[in-house]
């Protein structure tokens, strides 16, 4: 059976337990995954990147890559080992799969007297999320309080949700554009997943450390050789996560950050980053938070069919905010001043949490390499308070 | 007329000038009373005197072309109508057709505008009063002309 | 056919039982739902998400009678592609309605008050439904008042039906014009002009306001002028409204989304954003 060099545990896995996971067995939790009918996505090298898709295997993995990250800069690296999850977050969120890019949600039939109305039927693939990380999950309980904790429940992201089984990373290394320790989301995954692991890598061990966070993991984990984790290993995995943490790409202070941006609306930075900013949207597209969608209405040539269709938008488009004669935003300064205020300053008083995660996508993949966190120093360091007690002087 | 004093004293546009210059003005004043329909000064007149309306409504006018008449405002109760009266060429700008049945105090402008020549305190409160009016007209005329009840694009007008 | 909709953003199909033609370019619709059931109850200061098949979807304040279960009664202006497509729809044809959704006029802050109304141009749609309530149990109140202001003698909304609250319920309606030719014997001037004489108590009112964003910042302030507390003036705000649910995104105002935190918003709460640009 599984025995090989491996203690079956005696008792059952409980929540909270941690194990250690043999490199050479990772392909098993495919297998448990699999045989579960999970469809599982998670990264593999794609177009020069690291993106989320469909695997089917352990060599789906990106092994052996990392990514360098800078202000409009993503580079794909060998690293020179075999690490399944050595590198940070590449262009793709777990957004496209909870909160889809395109969706129809119903379609509808004219006789000429009237019209009927088909919703969809919004039945969602199992799927299992391989390699979470720590802000990953954050964002996933940010999107999570926007669509399922308010008024309002959207069934498309309650669907999906539902049945999602979500494998956590604890990041061996930070990303050049990353600030998780500033926005507090991480690098360690504290909550949100059903299984949680830490690769250690070195010459001569490769293996998992596995922290079981549900019932479900533990199901899926106990058909997987393990052992129990003793700790000098728990300590060592610990250790690395503590390292990762000391070596942010980038950091932000962020305090009082909502008061900061609401009293410095009209502050001159925002003028010369709208010199910048090309409204080009790439920072809503990778955002993990970023949730806002358009619907269109369309018809078929007849004029007899019609479909409702809801689709990813963003605040930097042209007539995000328009209405009857003209949009309200219609300036870049405008624009940029809208996304920047609302994900680090109204999502506060709209969700209870700031909308940032500290990913650092925002900074990777804008073309001019804007860095929110650059623009946050730049407006705290001219505050409008201090300008204000100055003259008052 | 005695008994108008206490009226004009009340008013907005006389509060806080002296007994002295109060006594002056009801010297120069006068009940008046104009019937819908009539012109109490039309465009081009020498501007000579200025009312406080008690009560009704006097359309200011203009006639163009094509067009016909134009009412600009209405001046209503407990409005001042008139203040070219203080300016050179101290004539009216606009005609001023009685909507309805309005009574007024009709005040001597060319006296006061002497007097205040003479005493410039007197000339400095009268200024500043009617600086106030036309700012208060001026903040009204440009809403106006924002035309915020038309359907209006960006960057048109 | 649709029944029981749990989900927000299906419409529910309605027919047109009647179009009136109100001012140039504006028009009320009497609607009900196609499948002969009721009409769900609405608050005054809520809108409705109007679907036309094929075109698109906007959202319309509701002007009729919270107090009438039937129809459901609204009054659109004609500027963009859905409203114009809305303006065409006779008699019989049908139409899809999804709401009441949004915050309400809080008339009950009124009661043993003075109320006051001030609407510019359509603004008087969403407030017509207030103005019945009010008429319903006018001995709730202490002095009613309207003011209004429209472009020309022309652009009235509901100009006869004024006509009947000034006459018949002991309400005060002041109306004027941006502009008029001589025929015209009401007021001209802008709607603020008829805030220093309106007989209401500032320091015992409460004023709804509602009309084009310039005109509601200059009302308010006038209102202010006149002794009116920022916390007893409401506006009611406009935001491009997909989904009208706080899912799209579209109609954030500052840290509020319109569609759910508003349209009525407290002037209060909303005095440092309405003062700043491209907000």
């Amino acid at each position: 059976m599984l025995k090989d060099k491996c203690t079956m545990t005696i008792n059952p896995l409980q929540v909270g337990d941690q194990v250690i996971l043999e490199h050479e067995h990772f392909q098993q939790l495919f297998t448990a995954l699999l045989s579960r009918g999970y469809e599982v996505v998670g990264p593999t090298v794609r177009d020069n990147a690291i993106v989320y898709d469909t695997l089917t295997s352990t060599a789906d993995l990106p092994i052996g890559y990392t990514d360098e990250q800078d202000g409009g800069t993503y580079r794909l690296k060998k690293r020179g080992d075999e690490a399944l999850f050595g590198y940070a977050v590449g262009p793709h969120s777990w957004k496209q799969f909870l909160h889809p890019p395109v969706i129809r949600l119903w379609q509808a039939r004219s006789d000429g007297n009237s019209f009927r109305i088909d919703a969809e039927n919004l039945e969602a693939p199992k799927r299992a999320f391989l390699g979470v990380r720590s802000c990953e999950l954050h964002a996933i309980a940010i999107q999570d309080k926007v669509f399922t904790g308010t008024r309002y429940t959207d069934p498309v992201y309650q669907a999906r949700r539902g049945n999602v089984f979500i494998m956590a990373v604890n990041c061996g290394q930070a990303g050049g554009t990353c600030f998780c320790t500033s926005m507090q989301t991480g690098p360690k995954a504290t909550a949100g997943f059903d299984l949680a692991l830490t690769e250690v890598l070195d010459a001569n061990r490769h293996y998992f450390v596995f922290e079981i966070g549900s019932h479900l993991g533990a199901e899926i984990l106990q058909d997987v050789p393990h052992r129990a984790a003793s700790q000098d290993d728990i300590q060592l995995a610990e250790d690395i996560v503590a390292r990762t943490a000391e070596h942010m790409g980038r950091s932000m202070d962020t305090t009082d950050i909502k008061d900061l941006l609401y009293r410095n609306l009209e502050h001159p930075r925002w003028n010369d980053v709208a010199t910048r900013c090309l409204t080009c949207a790439n920072c809503t597209m990778v955002c993990p938070t970023c949730f806002c969608t358009t619907i269109e209405d369309v018809t078929d040539l007849t004029g007899k069919q019609a479909e409702r269709w809801r689709k990813w938008d963003s605040c930097y488009t042209m007539d995000f905010s328009y209405i009857s004669g003209g949009s309200i935003r219609s300036s870049t300064k405008a624009r940029y001043r809208q996304w920047m205020t609302h994900k680090l300053a109204s999502w506060i008083d709209q969700f209870g949490t700031s909308g940032c995660v500290g990913c650092g996508r925002c900074i990777t993949w804008c073309p001019v390499g804007i860095d929110i966190t650059e623009e946050v120093r730049a407006i705290r360091q001219s505050d409008s308070i201090l300008t204000t007690m100055i003259k008052e002087q | 007329m005695e008994t108008l004093e206490p009226i004009l004293a009340a008013h907005p546009f006389f509060e806080g000038l002296e007994p002295k210059y109060m006594q002056l003005i009801t010297g120069c004043a006068s009940n008046v009373r104009f019937e819908a329909g009539t012109y109490i000064f039309r465009e081009g007149e020498a501007a000579s005197r200025f009312y406080i309306i008690r009560q009704g409504k006097v359309a200011l006018e203009t006639f163009a072309a094509q067009r016909g008449s134009i009412t600009i405002e209405t001046i209503e109760a407990g409005e001042v109508l008139g203040w070219s009266w203080l300016f050179p060429p101290y004539r009216w700008h606009f005609d001023a057709r009685v909507v309805e049945l309005t009574r007024a105090i009709s005040l001597d402008g060319v006296c006061l505008r002497t007097k205040g020549e003479a005493d410039h305190d007197l000339g400095y409160e009268l200024v500043k009063r009617v600086a106030q009016i036309l700012m208060q007209r001026l903040q009204a005329t440009r809403l106006q002309l924002l035309d915020v009840y038309g359907v209006h694009t960006r960057g048109g007008l | 056919m649709t029944a029981n909709i749990p989900d927000p953003m299906l419409p529910q199909v309605y027919r047109v039982q009647r179009v009136r033609r109100e001012i140039p370019d504006t028009f009320t619709m009497e609607l009900e739902p196609a499948d002969g059931s009721d009409i769900p109850p609405f608050a005054t200061g809520q809108f409705n998400m109007l679907y036309v098949f094929g075109v698109g979807e906007i959202p319309i304040s509701i002007s009729g009678d919270p107090a009438k279960r039937k129809p459901l009664v609204h009054t659109t202006r004609a500027i963009g592609t859905v409203s114009k497509a809305m303006r065409e729809l006779k008699s019989g044809d049908v139409i899809g309605v999804r709401g009441p959704f949004g915050s309400q006029w809080p008339i009950e802050r009124a009661l043993g008050k003075d109320v006051l109304i001030v609407a510019g141009g359509i603004g008087l749609a969403p407030l017509r439904s207030t103005m019945y309530q009010v008429i319903a149990e006018r001995e709730k109140y202490n002095k009613v008042v309207l003011l209004y202001g429209a472009r020309t003698p022309e652009d009235i909304l509901y100009r006869r039906e004024q006509e009947r609250w000034r006459a018949h319920f002991g309400l005060e309606v002041y109306v004027t014009v941006d502009r008029a030719t001589g025929a015209w014997h009401g007021s001209v001037g802008v709607v603020t002009k008829l805030v220093p004489r309106a007989p209401f108590d500032p320091f015992n009112t409460v004023a709804l306001v509602c009309g084009p964003e310039i005109m509601m910042r200059f009302t308010a302030a006038e209102l202010e002028k006149r002794g009116i507390a920022a916390e007893h003036i409401f506006v009611s705000m406009e935001r491009n409204m997909k989904c009208a649910v706080g899912f799209c995104g579209h109609c954030q105002y500052g840290p509020n989304f319109v569609c759910r935190d508003g349209p009525v918003f407290q002037y209060s709460h909303v005095q440092s954003l309405l003062t700043k640009g491209e907000i």
